[in-house]
């Protein structure tokens, strides 16, 4: 199928699901970017995993009940977060552990409360994968309101969010509340889990939020280039993965999360500071980081001054 | 009122005591920094080194005891108190700049919602500028070595023009000529009318570079100049537990003179 028929078909009335499945793959695309870029700079891809599996006992009660899956996953996903805030606040077990005991436990109770609703089997298939038929209208009001507000979160608190990323213990003594901030950022990630299961998928949404981020830090040393790359990446790889699972029938969810994996291998490859080709095109061995391990002695950084540990010029000089 | 303020220490600890999971980890400290003084805090492993700094950065509550910064009780971020962590506390891989780590330091004083303006980045340009690292403002923090990234941190506790500076064990893992620009940089600040207090393993750096040693172990052992400290043994074979043939002795006979 050509770009142009794929486009034809988001305007046939009879596949008026399709247009409403690329708007929110995309939007989900963009806030998961966006906030991803958080989960990945902290380490928190654990975490990440364990709210798109806490908000599942959320979506059976809802799918059950006949209710909002956004509003029940919502509200199963903070609770999940709450839970796990407020367990790791004893130093005894790591957080980790907490994460790994709450979210499996609720990821148990989705499974026995869907097994008791009729048609146990299909729908548990659609959770955990995704489809792109039957998003209610409603729900793309739902997306966009949320995402809006998850992004307007990010920009009021980044300075905030900025700090305790970087040295918690310092952002305490400067007054910052971190473990309220922890809070939002825990909720921020259910959000943006919550409004891209409906396509993705419970299982594959994690790739949503790291992969875009991922790929984008191998681009940029800066943050606020990171988080306008990483929505970028994420929401054409929607937009390629939807036309490329409409054209030959694959699976949606699969099929995005397998293109944001290209584009991240492509970062890797071809990323103009940290990328495999840059490295060897500057004659350096293909897996030196040159963060930190490589950094120059003090003394000769201090006489150096601004020359110290810039890159070796790379083009022109070598023919 | 105001003149009992102004003649109040930088920092005063009054017999501080200090539980951490139901123990007593400090038991009536006592210690005062002068504005103007480099302070050494020496001490063993697990002695409450940087229980006492967390303790002067209000993060702890004292069950005995008060610290007062300028006669007044410190609050975390109504204080102007400049906080210099170890450099392990700090993620080194985040993307950002030289620049805009030292503006974090203004996170709490700028408050909610509020983003820096023309005065912040001014207080930033003078930090960055005492710390002699202008020209790697725009360097991402990763690409810093050793020595510079001690600087960015110092600088980052210097954007609050704090009179008060606490420095967690800062010449960790540096060589040699590195310790001797950072100590040169610490007497500098203090002799420009800041308190600095600063917790150390490096003992001659210690007895080299201060104005006063304060040895510690759950109590302040002695406090005095590093000259007075060091012709006397027997306060630091207490707060070191360690006896009269031992290397830190003859290290500390080989200063003393």
């Amino acid at each position: 199928m050509t770009p142009v028929e794929f486009f034809t078909d988001l305007f046939n009335p009879e596949l008026a699901f399709l247009p409403k499945a690329l708007a929110v793959a995309v939007m989900s695309s963009i806030i998961c970017g966006v906030v991803g870029c958080y989960v990945v700079l902290r380490g928190m891809a654990f975490i990440g995993d364990a709210v798109a599996h806490a908000v599942f006992p959320g979506l059976a009660v809802a799918f059950v009940l006949g209710g909002s899956l956004v509003i029940g996953g919502t509200i199963a996903g903070v609770i999940t977060a709450v839970l796990v805030a407020v367990f790791s606040q004893n130093r005894r077990l790591k957080e980790d552990s907490i994460i790994g005991i709450f979210f499996v436990a609720a990821f148990a109770l989705g499974v026995v409360i869907i097994s008791r609703a009729p048609g146990y089997a299909g729908s548990l298939q659609q959770f955990l994968f995704g489809s792109i038929t039957g998003i209610p209208d409603s729900d793309l009001y739902v997306v966009g309101i949320t995402g809006l507000a998850v992004l307007a979160v990010v920009f009021l608190l980044h300075k905030e969010l900025v700090a305790i990323s970087l040295d918690r213990e310092s952002a305490r003594a400067l007054g910052v509340k971190v473990f309220w901030l922890d809070l939002v950022l825990y909720v921020l990630v259910t959000l943006a889990v919550v409004i891209s299961v409906q396509t993705i998928g419970n299982i594959l949404v994690l790739a949503l939020l790291i992969t875009p981020a991922s790929t984008a830090r191998l681009l940029t040393d800066r943050l606020s280039v990171m988080m306008v790359l990483a929505p970028l990446i994420g929401g054409a790889s929607a937009l390629v993965g939807l036309y490329v699972s409409w054209s030959w029938d694959f699976p949606t969810g699969g099929t995005i999360v397998l293109v944001l994996t290209v584009a991240f291998l492509l970062g890797w490859f071809l990323g103009p500071r940290h990328g495999l080709v840059g490295r060897l095109r500057r004659g350096r061995g293909p897996l030196i980081d040159d963060t930190g391990a490589l950094a120059p002695a003090d003394g000769a950084a201090v006489l150096a001054g601004a020359h110290a540990n810039v890159p070796e010029p790379v083009d022109g000089g070598r023919a | 009122m105001s003149a009992a303020v102004a003649a109040a220490p930088a920092l005063s600890v009054e017999d501080v005591s200090v539980e951490l999971g139901g123990r007593l980890v400090l038991q009536q400290a006592r210690l005062s920094v002068d504005k103007g003084e480099l302070v050494g805090l020496l001490g063993p492993n697990g002695a409450g080194k940087t229980t006492l700094l967390r303790t002067v950065l209000g993060l702890l509550r004292p069950v005995g005891g008060r610290v007062a910064v300028e006669g007044r009780t410190a609050k975390p971020g109504r204080t102007a108190l400049g906080y210099v962590p170890q450099r392990h506390e700090f993620a080194w891989e985040f993307p950002i700049c030289v620049a805009d780590v030292v503006m974090t330091g203004l996170t709490g004083r700028l408050g909610l919602f509020r983003r820096p303006g023309a005065a912040e980045w001014e207080a930033v340009a003078d930090a960055l500028e005492r710390v002699r690292m202008s020209d790697l403002a725009d360097r991402p923090v990763g690409q810093l070595s050793g020595g510079q990234r001690q600087r960015v941190l110092v600088a980052r506790a210097l954007a609050l023009r704090p009179s008060l500076l606490l420095l967690d064990e800062p010449f960790t893992g540096l060589d040699m000529p590195t310790q001797d620009l950072l100590s040169a940089l610490f007497v500098d600040l203090a002799r420009e009318g800041r308190a600095v207090l600063m917790t150390t393993h490096d003992l001659l750096g210690a007895l080299d570079a201060c104005d006063r040693v304060a040895l510690l172990n759950r109590s302040i052992v002695a406090v005095g100049t590093p000259d007075r400290l060091a012709l006397d043994p027997a306060p630091w074979m207490s707060a070191f537990g360690v006896g009269p043939e031992s290397a830190l002795l003859r290290v500390l006979k080989a200063t003393a003179r």
